[in-house]
């Protein structure tokens, strides 16, 4: 017996002097994480790749691919630009809320967008539309989608009374308040102009214009950046505000820096194609499940790769099986949705 | 050293607490008491800088808490509330580790990692460190959150009702930790007690508060008598020798 307990020694108390705090609770979660992200790269290298050659009449390498490639890597752009938006800015939002089931785009920005484009076409008809097109008027639409927020954030964080939750409540007030009158507007619009705003008001990756690069990248690579660099402060947030404070960080001043970076992030996400309500959520509900990791620089990047291999994917299959790349915001949320809840349901927790 | 000069809080019109002047001696444990709602949790978080005064002010080491750069402030006191849920998914030697942000920013160190392992042996959380906090007890759990703040390794400790959830032998081994705590790592520990002979017991200095105010500070004998608990307390407290000095029965 005595032989045994030396050849084995106790696997649950490490020798003090290699105990480290790790970010994964134990070796297996960390390596089941590499091999997530790894998968996770494959897949989204896989199916950038697939929207670029799949099914291009040219063969591979000559002129005529290349310039069909170049006209799709746009719509991959965009979706690289979706992924990074949407993802970085509900982990943070979700973060610097301390709730798990909630979306920024509770907070008005969906609603606003989708009143802007419903006033356009209702006010000046269909060459209304038209005149929301555009560099300046695609920077309009993230400056009024900023401003709003943090108009909303600075009043109601500042105060004596400073309440996250109030500001979520209004938050969602203002975006129910929007989201009627619109509703009212396209009561009153002709059929065919209803039909034309329809198809703007789903989020669509083909509603995006490449003029709108020069200043969507830039925003979404600031923003997002400036975010990953505070991912140890993040860490700090999500054990609340007394805690925070204790540590020494200002909760309320670090909260108001997330919710700017939040707001541009999802302003110029929703301005270049659309709302994309549930996106958002989902990918971040789902890289908490599969990152096994509650440390901001291991979540942000896979929840960044799950919302880009959501997205291609959906447009793969959606374009190269069932044809109708126009609904895919729809299968996002059928297909996603069902994912959620089958993990959910397996794990048991958020 | 923790001064305390005419502070003041209200809350809302009819809830006032302070004026309160108030010196708590370096080094040992000081247990605040009184009945609920007299306004400890209050005070504490006050000198926590957890919450804002209306008036006065607050010196802890001659560091005014108004003014001092919470970062700064973050490496002299630490603070454990009442009530602490933390909803992420941590292990305990993760939570732990959080203590040592205010020095590392999040960037653990070898010196950070022997302050966290000897923090998580000093509460006899070993065997557990690895373990997700829920899957822990509410007295384990609790256990954790004190292992961070003395992570923290700030001179000054203030800790609202530790005993909370603790059963019996948790509770008397809670205060031995932190009596240890006060004599072998030097620290100045205050704590919001309930049971008012653990404070006897324990404590060094007791500090009684009721309707908001302090009406008695000193050491346990002076405190431990029938007529200063009667009044203290309302209720109808008598102080008889037991075991191990004196022992307030009021039932
Ligand atoms: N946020 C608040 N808003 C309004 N009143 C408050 C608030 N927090 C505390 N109070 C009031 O202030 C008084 C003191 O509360 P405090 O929490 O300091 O009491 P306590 O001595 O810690 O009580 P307990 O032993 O029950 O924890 C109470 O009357 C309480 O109702
Ligand atoms: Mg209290």
């Amino acid at each position: 017996m005595a032989e045994a307990t030396i050849t084995r020694p106790d696997r649950r108390t490490p020798p003090a002097s290699g105990r480290t705090t790790s970010a994964f609770g134990t070796p297996r979660a960390h390596r089941r994480y590499r091999i997530t992200l790894a998968v996770l790269i494959v897949l989204a290298v896989g199916f950038g790749f697939g929207l670029l050659a799949w099914d291009n009449p040219m063969p591979v390498g000559s002129d005529g691919f290349w310039r069909i490639a170049r006209m799709r890597a746009t719509s991959v752009l965009v979706m690289a630009i979706v992924a990074i938006c949407q993802a970085t800015a509900t982990v943070s939002f979700q973060t610097a809320t301390n709730n798990r089931i909630i979306t920024p785009s509770i907070m008005g920005f969906e609603s606003l967008y989708v009143a802007i484009q419903t006033a356009a076409i209702y006010f000046l008809g269909v060459s209304g539309l038209v005149a929301l097109t555009g560099l300046p008027q695609f920077v309009m639409q993230v400056a009024v989608m900023v401003g709003l927020s943090l108009l909303l954030y600075g009043w109601l964080l500042s105060g004596r009374y400073a309440n996250l939750q109030v500001m979520l409540l209004v938050g969602i007030i203002i975006g129910g308040g929007l989201g009627s009158v619109s509703t009212f507007m396209q009561r009153l619009l002709t059929p065919s102009d209803f039909d034309i705003l329809t198809a703007r008001l789903f989020g669509s990756v083909s509603n995006a214009d490449p003029d709108y690069f020069p200043v969507a990248i830039p925003l979404c690579v600031a923003a997002a950046v400036a975010l990953w660099l505070r991912a140890r402060r993040l860490n700090v947030l999500t054990l609340g505000r007394d805690a925070t404070n204790n540590l020494g960080l200002d909760h309320r001043s670090e909260i108001m820096k997330v919710l700017f970076g939040v707001s541009l992030l999802m302003a110029t996400s929703t301005a270049l194609v659309g709302p994309m309500t549930f996106l958002g959520f989902l990918v971040a509900t789902l890289a908490y499940q599969i990152s096994g990791s509650a440390d901001h620089r291991h979540i942000f990047p896979v929840a960044i790769l799950t919302c880009f291999v959501v997205l291609s994917g959906a447009y793969f299959i959606m374009r190269n099986v069932f044809y109708a790349q126009g609904v895919v915001s729809i299968i996002i949320e059928l297909v996603g949705g069902s994912v959620f809840l089958v993990v959910l349901l397996r794990k048991g927790r958020l | 050293m923790i001064t305390l000069r005419d502070v003041r809080k209200s809350y809302e019109d009819e809830v006032t607490i302070g004026p309160v002047d108030l010196q708590i001696p370096t080094g040992g444990i000081t247990a605040l008491v009184g009945p609920n709602g007299a306004g400890k949790s209050t005070l504490l978080t006050m000198i926590g800088r957890l919450l804002g005064m209306d008036d006065g002010a607050i010196e802890i080491a001659g560091y005014d808490v108004a003014s001092t750069a919470s970062k700064d402030l973050a490496r002299i006191v630490s603070i454990l509330r009442q009530e602490n849920h933390f909803i992420t998914r941590l292990t305990v030697r993760q939570l732990v580790g959080f203590g040592r942000f205010p020095y590392s920013k999040g960037r653990l160190t070898q010196h950070c990692e022997d302050t966290i392992s000897k923090a998580i042996d000093f509460l006899e959380l070993t065997e557990l460190e690895h373990r997700y906090l829920d899957q822990l007890s509410g007295g384990q759990r609790q256990r954790a959150y004190v292992a961070m703040v003395l992570c923290q390794e700030t001179d000054h400790v203030l800790l609202d009702e530790p005993l909370n959830n603790l059963d019996m032998k948790h509770s008397v081994q809670m205060m031995r930790h932190l009596k240890r705590a006060a004599t072998e790592l030097d620290r100045t520990i205050i704590v919001v007690l309930h049971d008012i002979n653990f404070a006897g017991r324990y404590a060094d200095h007791i500090c009684a508060v009721k309707d908001g105010r302090v009406v008695e500070f000193g050491t346990p004998a002076t405190i431990m008598t029938d007529e200063v608990l009667t009044r203290v307390f309302d209720t109808e407290v008598q102080v008889i020798d037991g075991p191990n000095g004196a022992l307030a029965v009021y039932y």
